[in-house]
């Protein structure tokens, strides 16, 4: 395996890493609203927050490229911050992650929460826990499944997309090229060789991380 | 203890103003859909009553008037819910534990205490998950009094239980009632749980409480019997006075004296019983012919309609101002001559001891 492809898998995992901490941090209040509100929006914010489960990718890349772009309304109000611009940058594929990815994390951690209910919480406070309190000590271990679950697929989904990355990110080795990008290169240039240890590579890695999760969520069914 | 609540959701009104004792149990009895437990979610704070009153020995915990809502988590009570709701993550002293740190008992004032009280010193190291029902209501109950509450609300504790654990946690609950001096507030539709454990009684229909008042008196008003249909009938309060060579008790009470069998408490100790109207019976003399042990002396007070066809029911005043009640026909009460004023014999076929 070339310097170029330890640097491809170098980079993916840092992406992953990144995106899926930031994931946990953005959609755990989020999967906390969708589970608890009686809000008339509730049905819309789903919606938007699945839309990436059923739109190709290349769509998804293509207006964030061009919202984030010079044109776009983001790219002028950071132009005009006097910020770097988003496309064809490390950021740029940590903000398109995190939008793309979103659902399965979101998911996960709502569909938890929900099957938790209400009751514990109000033990909680019936024992003075005030919510914020009742949300950690309570919420958060009882979901834990959830949460694994969630940082499991939000990885893993990360490591697997192409279409948004090429579209935001581009092709540049070192900075914005990933692994999925980096074997689409290889194959394109007809280096299968190197195409292989990359693309069974990651065979082996979805492979292992599915066996941990179906592992994890047996385990989890069984003690409740 | 003053609580006052109205509530209107779309085909369900609650309106109640209750003033309830500060000590001893108050039982709220009702058909399920009554509104029993929204009355007492509004007290725990987790229902806002936007019309609502809710002072507990002075202290105001709720006051729409003034704009004073205390959030649940404010409210120093302790909360009993039907299914047990121990927090699986945490072991039985985990439990325990989450809640004397949360009250500012972190120094565990009352521990041991509670732990023989409910007899659960054997289960702290264990996790919910291995407990039976009875004991994971009486470790959620020992929860709710290590944060040292001044009210404690039981929701039907013994609702989702089989006879067998229900009678494993009644003592406990009987030995609670003797040993607390805050007032707590039971919720059931069981009729025999209400004479057994309460002190004050309330009855709640369609959202509304339509009786409330000291247990003996109100479960004796006759006009109130329909609440309780099949299980019509009066609480004694009894002192065991003596155990005879023929294996029966003699109780006694101000109103007269009961023979019953089957139980071994020793002589002094108190005895509540209860007696259906169903095992009562009128005569207008006392006969010696009859195998009935018990008859006891009385005055026809009252008669209403019971709500089976073709059956009044009577209510009767003991020698000491005590209620009984008794069901007949309405055949027999006109062969009689049944009509307030009246002296009769009361026959009791049969005492429930509880």
């Amino acid at each position: 395996m070339d310097a170029s492809s330890l640097a491809a898998i170098w980079l993916t995992c840092k992406l992953a890493a990144l995106v899926t901490v930031l994931l946990l941090l953005i959609g755990t209040p989020i999967a906390w609203w969708l589970a608890n509100t009686r809000s008339r929006l509730k049905g819309v914010a789903g919606a938007v927050v699945s839309l990436p489960l059923v739109l190709p990718p290349t769509v998804l890349g293509f207006y964030l490229l061009l919202t984030f772009g010079p044109q776009g309304f983001i790219g002028q109000s950071m132009d005009a911050m006097g910020l770097q611009r988003l496309p064809f940058t490390f950021t740029g594929l940590v903000v398109a992650s995190i939008l793309y990815s979103l659902p399965f994390v979101v998911q996960p951690i709502q569909n938890a929460f929900e099957a938790i209910g209400k009751r514990p919480m109000e033990v909680a406070a019936s024992l003075r826990a005030a919510p914020w309190d009742a949300f950690f000590s309570v919420a958060v271990p009882l979901a834990r499944p959830g949460f694994v679950t969630a940082a499991i697929l939000g990885f893993a989904h990360t490591v697997g997309e192409f279409g948004v990355v090429l579209m935001m990110g581009g092709n540049i080795p070192g900075k914005t090229q990933v692994l999925s990008v980096k074997i689409y290169d290889y194959v394109e240039n007809g280096d299968y060789t190197q195409a292989h240890w990359l693309a069974g590579g990651m065979v082996f890695f979805s492979f292992i991380v599915l066996l941990l999760l179906y592992g994890s969520r047996k385990r989890s069914s069984w003690s409740q | 203890m003053k609580a006052r609540f109205r509530i209107a959701w779309p085909g369900f009104t609650l309106d109640v103003d209750l003033r309830l004792p500060e000590k001893g149990v108050s039982a709220l009895f009702g058909p399920s859909g009554s509104g029993k437990t929204t009355l007492l979610r509004c007290m725990a704070g987790l229902e806002h009553a936007p019309d609502g009153f809710l002072d507990i020995e002075g202290q105001v915990w709720q006051d729409s008037e003034r704009s004073i809502f205390l959030p649940a988590h404010k409210r120093p009570l302790g909360l009993v819910f039907q299914e047990a709701s121990l927090f699986p993550h945490l072991s039985v002293r985990g439990n325990l534990e989450y809640g004397m740190k949360r009250a500012g008992n972190a120094q565990g004032e009352g521990f041991d205490a509670t732990l023989d009280l409910l007899g659960i010193r054997a289960l702290l190291p264990r996790d919910p998950g291995q407990l039976s029902g009875g004991e994971r209501q009486r470790v959620a109950i020992a929860r709710a009094l290590l944060t040292r509450p001044r009210l404690l609300l039981l929701d039907e504790p013994l609702a989702a239980l089989d006879i067998k654990r229900k009678q494993e946690i009644l003592p406990y609950l009987e030995a609670l009632r003797e040993e607390l001096d805050i007032p707590v507030l039971y919720i059931s539709h069981s009729p025999d749980e209400v004479a057994r454990l309460a002190d004050h009684l309330t009855l709640i229909e369609n959202g509304r409480a339509i009786a409330s008042g000291a247990l003996a008196e109100t479960l004796a008003r006759p006009e109130l019997s329909p609440a309780f249909a099949d299980d019509a009938g009066v609480v004694l309060e009894t002192t065991v006075a003596a155990h005879e060579t023929d294996s029966l008790a003699r109780l006694e009470f101000p109103g007269g004296r009961l023979y019953v069998s089957g139980h071994d408490k020793a002589p002094g100790s108190r005895l509540r019983c209860r007696i259906n109207a169903s095992d009562v019976s009128l005569a207008l003399s006392a006969h010696r012919d009859t195998s009935i042990l018990n008859t006891l002396p009385a005055t026809v007070t009252a008669v209403v309609d019971a709500d089976a066809p073709g059956h009044v029911l009577v209510q009767l005043q003991l020698a000491n101002n005590g209620p009984l009640l008794a069901r007949i026909t309405e055949r027999s009460r006109r062969t009689l001559g049944i009509a307030p004023g009246l002296a009769v014999i009361a026959q009791v076929k049969s005492v429930a001891l509880l």
